[in-house]
């Protein structure tokens, strides 16, 4: 109990907080800024959680889409044969329905992995896409989950009062994912700081080298995986029940590029870096509507993709590269302790 | 059996457009080892180039030889001075970067030409002039054969010849076959690299072109977004082929096409387009070297 | 003679039309210290590969401390004790001299997935232990100062030295050196000599070597096998190498580097 405690203090601070961040924005913005604050909380989630195999093991994956679907699916199926409770139970329920998405996500990652982590570069590219295409065209033709209309009125937090005090569905959902942002974070974060993070670089690094180590490098390749898609069918789960609506084509491949570029703008293997690059996508599309109001054309993506391309060959490495904020702006470290994902000689601190 | 045999016609038919478009891909990677994510959408761009030029020259109304002819010129100038401009620009900036780099440069580029094409051309469909008149040349059997059929059989077959000449037969052919199997070496011999490379896209683009103007004589429909589905064909194809295999390409095309018309013809229109991924999963998982290729191990 | 430590039952290995290595036949003694030299392209590095797991023999077998490795996965010969470093140093770059370190003693690790998460004392404590050893090793190498350096930022000679340290972190029975004196001065090869003689002893070790700087291998291997065109064609101590004619053909090479005096290079 003694260790819990102890490894919960500085996620507890941060969800505090956060928490009372999200309290600020509840009061004083309106509800289009309050949903863009929980897409850029999905994106985190979903930023983060690619990070670990594009970033930290170096593999290429392409089908992160495939995986929101599965865990939005399976949780926006399971509350309709599991009514919700009311009021206070509405979190648990919420989160337990996303741990459930999250399980099935990180099945399919398993059965996507286990084939293709074999093949190399573009190989896995090509076969991930793919396989996330696969899971998109099955659900485009499921009927129990609605198939090309979709799946409507999926039940999402609401307004609900503790003794007295509202409480708004915005600050239902946006508690709910911001524990599951910190619970990312922080899973990466110290997995990354451990035996098994170091796995991971070292696959990224050089594989065969890696295997004469006595690393199991496809354990490894396979773990990353289906961490990883755990949390991308997270993210979804989160997704579905903001949105309310779901249909297979918010899962297509352009879904998984946007994930792709999150990781690179921030730094292919810097955590902080995928949550800033949350925020710049989520955010900078919106911000550029009104170019779109003024000139009636939609030049945003026109943008968002030339920048992709000026990204990759002026500056490739992305904000931080493969450094966390801390490092890349040191000042920074007199409000944070060391935070290196390379071991250090002092044993990792956070 | 006339049944069958129409499908097998149209599949070579199909097949034959994506072969086309498969060797683009193909001879790419074969040189770069990488995957030109932007290909289908020069592609695209081809088919509106022969739409514009018809227009230009008023030529929307009157199918003919000469209008296949003028088309397939235009669309294969145009696509091929495309292909080489963005090899300049936005991939040999990267020769050195590693691989994702690129990938993403060439998912970016291909996003640019897909929303810029939007904006341009407009998202709603155009129709493509009328390049050959629908007309039945000779009957097989009970089975007819169309004269856009022939066409595209005819075309492609002079593209593979000419093709084949270039790389077989040719100096600049030999340099190209220097390059893929060894840049380093083919330089130290005074091949430019660099001007094979670009060489290599503007043949590329070129027979993407040529598919373009005979995707848009027999489905007339043409939008910035068509590149999407075919390319990701054509992919698959060069795959299943070997990719950098040029004879792989062309193989893995026609079985692509006769396969895609069996399924829509004897089991459901439905997976038409999830046939493709079907096959690619298993080739790559099967056998990633292709039905043509050679999987390189690598040396410890 | 008591069982041998590793033995080379008649490998082969052929890839498409050529056999690289021919039923090739050796065995290696507890604490040997033994030496597989021959001309460039003899199959030097293809037997390393082979008795690492890298590649599966066509034909024949690897028995090592008492079991087959017939099939079995590089990591999975790291673990019964068998280690190796790479002709073209095989670091991980980006990561820091004491992570290459702390990849290699993974196998030491005896927390699970959670552990980590949840910072238990079991990790934090192993996590400590691991990097005290890890240091500890850099130490006897002088190279503890540049324990947070980037693996690239090394010199050459230390990038050479750190595999070995990598090497070593994973606790094997044998090590298999891939050249690594390759691009070393006179006075960096005396010291590899001393260095490679003193992990033997302090670790109890038992090593193979793979070199053309045949003042090295003359000077510290007991024995040693001599492969051309994938076959053995000679095998023993230093003198009955140096003396053998087979050998001196094959080498093409002038009498005077196989006798060990002061020449520079012995065949790169």
């Amino acid at each position: 109990m003694k260790t819990f405690l102890n490894s919960a203090k500085v996620p507890l601070i941060a969800f505090v907080v956060l928490w009372v961040l999200g309290i600020f924005v509840n009061f004083s913005f309106n509800s289009y800024i309050q949903l863009i604050l929980i897409y850029i909380m999905i994106n985190m989630i979903l930023a983060m959680s690619l990070n670990l195999v594009n970033g930290y093991t170096g593999q290429f994956s392409l089908g992160h889409a495939g995986f929101m679907a599965s865990g939005a699916y399976t949780s926006a199926y399971l509350s309709t044969v599991i009514p919700m409770p009311a009021g206070a139970m509405q979190l648990p329920y919420f989160f337990a329905l996303a741990l459930a998405g999250g399980l099935v996500a990180s099945v399919a990652g398993l059965l996507v992995g286990l084939p293709s982590l074999r093949l190399k570069g573009d190989y896995l590219a090509i076969v991930t896409l793919g396989f996330g295409e696969i899971i998109r065209v099955t659900l485009l033709n499921t009927d129990a989950v609605g198939g090309a209309r979709g799946m409507y009125g999926i039940v999402g937090p609401t307004d609900w009062s503790l003794a007295g005090i509202p409480i708004s569905r915005f600050m239902g959902g946006f508690t709910h994912a911001l524990i599951w942002v910190l619970v990312c974070f922080f899973t990466i974060w110290r997995i990354i700081r451990s035996a098994h993070g170091r796995a991971f670089l070292s696959v990224r690094e050089d594989e065969v080298a890696a295997e004469s180590m006595g690393i199991n490098t496809t354990r490894a390749k396979v773990l990353a995986f289906v961490l990883s898609s755990f949390f991308a069918g997270v993210a979804g789960a989160i997704f579905a029940h903001y949105a309310n609506y779901l249909n297979p084509s918010s899962f297509t491949f352009m879904r998984s590029v946007d994930a792709v570029i999150m990781v690179v703008l921030g730094g292919m293997g810097s955590l902080s870096g995928s949550l800033l690059a949350a925020i710049f996508i989520t955010v900078i599309p919106e911000a550029l509507r009104p170019i779109q109001e003024m000139t009636g054309y939609d030049l945003r993506m026109v943008i968002y993709s030339l920048s992709l391309v000026l990204l990759m060959i002026l500056r490739p490495q992305g904000l931080f590269g493969k450094y966390e904020i801390t490092e890349a702006l040191p000042w920074l470290q007199k409000f944070f302790k060391k935070s290196k994902a390379t071991a250090t000689t002092d044993g990792g601190a956070s | 059996m006339a049944d069958f045999l129409q499908h097998v016609i149209n599949g070579i038919s199909l097949g034959s457009i994506y072969a086309l478009i498969a060797l683009g891909y193909t001879m790419v990677y074969g040189i770069l080892q990488f995957i030109n994510f932007a290909h289908s959408d020069v592609y695209m761009v081809g088919a509106f180039i022969a739409y514009f030029v018809a227009r230009a020259v008023g030529m929307t109304e009157s199918p003919g030889i000469e209008t296949l002819v003028i088309l397939l010129g235009a669309s294969m100038v145009g696509c091929a001075l495309l292909g080489v401009a963005i090899e300049r620009l936005a991939y040999r900036p990267l020769r050195k970067a590693p691989k994702i780099n690129i990938l993403i440069t060439a998912i970016g580029m291909s996003l640019f030409l897909e929303y810029f094409g939007q904006v341009v051309f407009g998202a709603d469909p155009k129709v493509f002039p009328s390049v050959l008149q629908d007309s039945v040349l000779f009957q097989m059997g009970t089975v007819p054969l169309k004269s856009l059929d022939i066409a595209v059989l005819g075309v492609t077959l002079v593209m593979m010849f000419a093709l084949n000449f270039l790389i077989y037969h040719t100096k600049i052919g030999r340099a190209m076959r220097a390059v893929s199997t060894n840049m380093n070496v083919a330089s130290l011999m005074g091949v430019n690299n660099d001007f094979i490379i670009s060489f290599t896209f503007f043949v590329g683009s070129a027979l993407a072109g040529a598919g373009s103007v005979l995707v848009g004589m027999k489905y007339p429909k043409i939008d910035p977004l068509m590149g999407m589905m075919i390319g990701l064909k054509a992919f698959v194809a060069a795959v299943l082929g070997g990719i950098g295999n040029i004879q792989g390409a062309v193989l893995g095309g026609l079985i692509m096409g006769l396969s895609e018309e069996m399924v829509v013809g004897y089991f459901s229109s439905t997976y038409r387009d999830a046939l493709a991924f079907g096959i690619l999963i298993v080739i790559l998982i099967f056998r990633p070297a292709g039905l043509l290729g050679k999987y390189t191990v690598e040396k410890v | 003679m008591s069982t041998p430590l590793l033995e080379a039952r008649s490998i082969t290995m052929q890839f498409g039309g050529l056999k690289a290595v021919d039923s090739l036949q050796f065995q290696i003694q507890k604490g040997e210290l033994m030496g597989l030299i021959g001309p460039n392209g003899a199959g030097k590095t293809t037997v390393f590969n082979m008795l690492t797991g890298v590649y599966q023999p066509t034909q024949g077998d690897v028995i090592f401390d008492g079991q087959s490795i017939k099939g079995k996965k590089p990591w999975q010969v790291s673990h019964l004790g068998m280690t190796r470093t790479f002709q073209n140093i095989r670091l991980f770059k980006e990561l820091s001299v004491l992570e290459n370190v702390l990849v290699a003693s993974n196998q030491q690790i005896e927390y699970g997935f959670f552990s980590p998460l949840l910072k238990t004392k079991k990790f934090l404590d192993q996590e400590v232990a691991l990097r005290k050893e890890a240091l500890e090793l850099l130490r006897i190498f002088h190279l503890e100062g540049k324990a947070n350096d980037e693996a690239s930022s090394l010199p050459y000679g230390e990038q050479r030295k750190l595999e070995i340290i990598r090497a070593l972190a994973t606790k094997p029975k044998l090590i298999c050196l891939d050249e690594p004196a390759a691009g070393m001065n006179h006075n960096e090869t005396h010291a590899l000599m001393e260095t490679i003689a003193k992990i033997r002893k302090d670790f109890h070790l038992t090593v193979l070597l793979i070199e053309h700087d045949m003042k090295l291998v003359m000077g510290i291997c007991e024995r040693i096998v001599v492969l051309d065109h994938g076959v053995k064609i000679e095998e023993g101590t230093p003198e009955k190498i140096q003396a053998s004619k087979k050998v001196i053909e094959a080498y093409l090479g002038t009498d005077e580097d196989l006798q060990g005096s002061s020449s520079t290079t012995g065949g790169h």
